[in-house]
């Protein structure tokens, strides 16, 4: 008995369509999502992924089955039905993947805008920008540390800021709601602003408001953090792949990220922009520790540093000698001047903190 | 155009000679006929592709374990940096536009030869010594900062290399603007009466976008290299954030170009296919007017789509949005293309001959590239993947799975019609498969690489991708390997293949009605179109070939 060919046309559709969005939902090619923003990318990713998979078997399927259905039979040399075109059927394969990429751009930056709005992501050439969160760093004031956390509070997927998603993104104090801000409870929610270095092959954190300096990047869970990036020579780039968030670190631009670590773990943190001959050498970790974890840490890191200032000066030259290491390693030494005085002035301010932190 | 006109007054060689073609000896001298033109840059860029395939089988060779264990990281970096630098300047771009483009353009549209025959001729015979210039700087240690050449990196590392490097760039994107202007003239200036742009073949269009792209791009990126190259050598400060220059500029400067890049390497090969699957499979082409917009649609949106290439560079907002729709508009005229191509194929009666098996397999590939280049597209899952082994798969699945694989359906295609002879099918179709397998062995796995965290350029990694990576090293082996049956297969047919005839695959074209090969001035009369390029099936041109049987 034969089948109508719709009949078989809408059976071979529906069943890609299910294999296409059962892929989708269980590919497991992303790896573990630590930060509240991978959740989101991840959904995105899924959704791609399903309907790529569908348009991959529509193609793909009709490719094989023409080969072994259409092939030519031995003996026949005519030409086959001249047909030159269907113009409804051109319209349909132009309409689709038009609203199809509409709907794609719309949902990416939906997307876009609640991981990454309001430049959470991306560079300031605005140098006031620089020196306010800078002064967050060093001096304790609390208006300045509102003027950088613009953006930030959206970055953070909070559900009482929620309707904050999707505001045009300020960099201006005056463009982030206050009430929101209190809204969004307490002093806890404040952002961990770390600055972060990247030098040729290596990662330097700094924690301008506990002065504590590490090769690697400690984290509490839940609480969110404000990277200032820079880079002492070549652009380098920030690539944590669990966390799903890469920024480069580019030499003579500040550039920022901001996210919430949402699952406790030791996570490698990868330089991504090729940056020399030890660029695959150049990792690290990321460690996302529970607050409890993450105040012992900062104070047996404090302690250490207050114990012995020769030890901080001790750790200063190591870190110059690191670098001087690592740049001779490069053969090139044009930006050693800048990277040297980068350095210097890194060193000044650990000094600075850690003299702080012996006030304490 | 007073060249264009003027071989019409030299008498054309008498007819001994049309069957054995140019005198060997002129594929080694300064020919201005575009067919010899044509073959020159064919087997030239098949050299170079060779070379740098040698590069990539030891950059894999290196990745096939995470430890550094067979060359230091330094002339790792050489290698991937040249072998890129190779493939995309010195194979993909000069064998599409100059070998396929000389060698099929003039034929075409009726022309006896392109409009300016010595700038062709220069054109060419800038590129042989670029190469040569390239590959020296292995001896002073070569550029190495990937073949983005980003600074500050690119002034600190191997300097005498990055210097050879600008220059050969210059050089080559210098071949490349002079290769466009002529596409351009021969095409609008040179078709024969009785060709309207509408009846031209669609390999012509194509080549007519990739001309665009190449005059209004490549200028950009050799005043980036002219930049770039004051930096390295009189200490100037364009881009070296050091004297405060900017880096990002040079970003700007160089995806202007190098995003349209990807285009002038893949319309040719659209082009290509365009004419390989009506053919084969004796039906017209689905939707010509759709394909022929659908190429200038691809041009223009090509140039507005760079800065997706640095979607992580620390670009503002607004410019990530728009880049990110942009590109994504892309895929709606690219998307056209590839189904008309299914359903050019679909209901034909398929000739599944070596050029025909690559054609398909170019569609099926392509759309593999495309489906990941619209990922990549979207900002928030780029800030993941760039950068990363995604790319790297992305990008070969388009330049070899897209590009290469077109190419060689072009070989198999047009060989009968640049020799006289076919290429032999049975090798060709062992050569298909192991091209296949290979390819997909050694690209497909690294989409997963990517994602899960492996970033590329880099000769050590985590072992925990071991596995992957030792199966994508024996899978560019058996890619190396394919090759071998191509380039003997090719050799041998070439003075003992099968004889072909001037028209084997009973094509429309007008490049199949002259002889095989053609004469010096490709058609003894004026051509005269009698059927549109693609007219398969229809009666009156089944008529003319019952006439021609009736007669023989």
């Amino acid at each position: 008995m034969k089948v109508p060919s719709t009949i078989t046309t809408l059976l071979v559709g529906v069943s890609i369509a299910l294999l296409s969005v059962w892929i989708g939902q269980h590919h497991g090619l992303m790896p573990v999502a630590a930060s509240e923003e991978s959740t989101q990318i991840d959904e995105l990713f899924s959704a791609m992924l399903a309907i790529a998979a569908g348009l991959f078997f529509l193609v793909q399927g009709a490719l094989l089955y023409s080969l072994i259905a259409f092939r030519k039979k031995p003996g026949d040399e005519t030409d086959a039905e001249p047909i030159e075109g269907n113009v409804p059927l051109e319209i349909l394969w132009t309409a689709v993947p038009t609203v199809l990429m509409m709907w794609l751009a719309v949902y990416s930056f939906d997307v876009y805008k609640s991981v990454d709005g309001g430049n959470a992501i991306g560079a300031d050439h605005m140098a006031h920008v620089h020196h306010a969160s800078h002064t967050v760093a060093s001096a304790d004031a609390p208006s300045p540390k509102l003027a950088a956390m613009s953006g930030m509070a959206i970055a953070a997927p909070l559900p009482t800021n929620a309707p904050a998603v999707g505001q045009p993104s300020g960099t201006e104090l005056a463009q982030f709601s206050m009430p929101e801000m209190e809204q969004g409870t307490d002093k806890e929610d404040n952002p961990l602003v770390v600055n972060v270095n990247g030098l040729q092959y290596a990662w330097i954190f700094n924690y301008p408001d506990t002065g504590v300096v590490a090769g690697e990047l400690h984290l509490p869970l839940g609480k969110p953090v404000y990277l200032n990036i820079n880079a002492a020579d070549v652009i380098h780039a920030f690539w944590v792949p669990e966390f799903r968030l890469k920024q480069d670190a580019v030499p003579g631009i500040e550039t920022h990220m901001s996210f919430v670590p949402s699952k406790v773990g030791n996570y490698p943190l990868i330089c991504a922009e090729l940056c020399g001959a030890y660029h695959g050498g150049m990792r690290t970790r990321v460690i996302v520790q529970t607050p409890e974890d993450y105040q012992a840490w900062v104070k047996s890191n404090q302690v250490a540093a207050a114990d012995t200032a020769t030890r901080t000066a001790n750790l200063i030259a190591q870190a110059q000698d690191a670098a001087m290491h690592s740049q001779i390693h490069a053969l090139g030494l044009t930006a050693d001047a800048s990277s040297l005085e980068h350095l210097h002035h890194q060193a000044m301010s650990f000094a600075q903190t850690s003299e702080l932190a012996q006030s304490l | 155009m007073a060249q264009a006109e003027l071989p019409r007054q030299i008498p054309l060689d008498p007819l001994g000679e049309q069957e054995q073609g140019p005198n060997w000896r002129e594929y080694f001298g300064f020919s201005t006929d575009h067919k010899v033109i044509g073959i020159q840059y064919l087997v030239t860029s098949f050299v170079f592709y060779l070379i740098g395939g040698v590069l990539a089988e030891l950059v894999r060779t290196e990745l096939a374990t995470p430890e550094v264990d067979f060359v230091s990281r330094e002339t790792y970096n050489a290698l991937f940096t040249i072998h890129a630098t190779i493939m995309i300047f010195l194979w993909i771009i000069p064998t599409l536009t100059g070998g396929f483009g000389n060698y099929l353009v003039p034929l075409m549209i009726g022309a006896r030869d392109m409009a300016f025959p010595r700038l062709n001729a220069i054109a060419f015979w800038i590129i042989p010594p670029s190469g040569v210039l390239l590959l020296c700087s292995f001896f002073i240690g070569p550029a190495s900062a990937g073949w983005t050449s980003y600074p500050p990196l690119s002034l600190m590392v191997n300097k005498g290399g990055e210097a050879i490097w600008i220059a050969g760039v210059i050089l080559l994107g210098t071949s490349s603007i002079m290769a466009g202007l002529n596409f351009i003239v021969t095409i609008l200036k040179m078709r024969i009466p009785s060709m309207p742009l509408m009846k031209m073949p669609l390999f012509c269009w194509a080549m007519m976008a990739t001309s665009a792209l190449q005059l209004v791009a490549t200028p950009v990126l050799t005043g980036a290299m002219v930049l770039l190259g004051f930096d390295l050598l009189v200490g100037t400060a364009f881009f070296n954030p050091t004297g405060g220059g900017d880096p990002i500029v040079y970003q700007h400067m160089f995806w202007f170009y190098s995003h349209p890049a990807v285009y002038i390497m893949i319309l040719p090969a659209f082009g290509m296919i365009s004419e390989i699957l009506p053919t084969h499979a004796r039906k017209p082409i689905f939707g010509y007017q759709a394909i022929a917009y659908s190429s200038i649609a691809i041009s223009f949106l090509g140039l507005i789509v760079w800065a997706h290439h640095m979607f992580t560079s620390g670009t503002p907002d607004w410019l990530r949005m728009f880049f990110m729709i942009a590109t994504m508009i892309i895929a709606v005229p690219t998307g056209i293309k590839v189904f008309s191509w299914v359903a050019t194929v679909w209901g034909g009666k398929l000739r599944l001959c070596s050029a025909m098996l690559f054609g398909m397999a170019f569609v099926s590939m392509f759309v593999i590239g495309g489906l990941s280049g619209v990922m990549v597209a979207s900002v928030p899952f780029d800030i993941h993947v760039h950068d990363t082994y995604f790319i790297v798969a992305h990008l070969h699945y388009v330049l070899f799975g897209g590009s290469v694989f077109g190419i060689y359906a072009g070989l198999y295609h047009w060989f009968p019609k640049m020799t006289g002879r076919f290429l032999n099918e049975g090798w060709g179709k062992v050569h298909f498969v192991l091209t296949f397998v290979g390819f997909n062995m050694t690209f497909l796995p690294m989409h997963v690489l990517g994602l899960q965290g492996m970033n590329r350029r880099i000769a050590e990694y985590d072992p925990q991708y071991a596995g992957i990576n030792m199966f994508c090293t024996i899978g560019s082996y058996i890619l190396a390997v394919s090759t071998i049956p191509f380039l003997f297969n090719a050799i041998w047919s070439w003075s003992q293949g099968e004889k072909a005839g001037d028209n084997p695959w009973n094509s429309l074209t007008l490049e199949w009605m002259t002889t095989s090969p053609p004469p010096v001035e490709n058609f003894e009369e004026d051509p005269v179109l009698v059927s549109g390029p693609y007219d398969y099936g229809h009666t009156y041109y089944q008529d003319l070939e019952d006439k021609a049987i009736a007669q023989s």
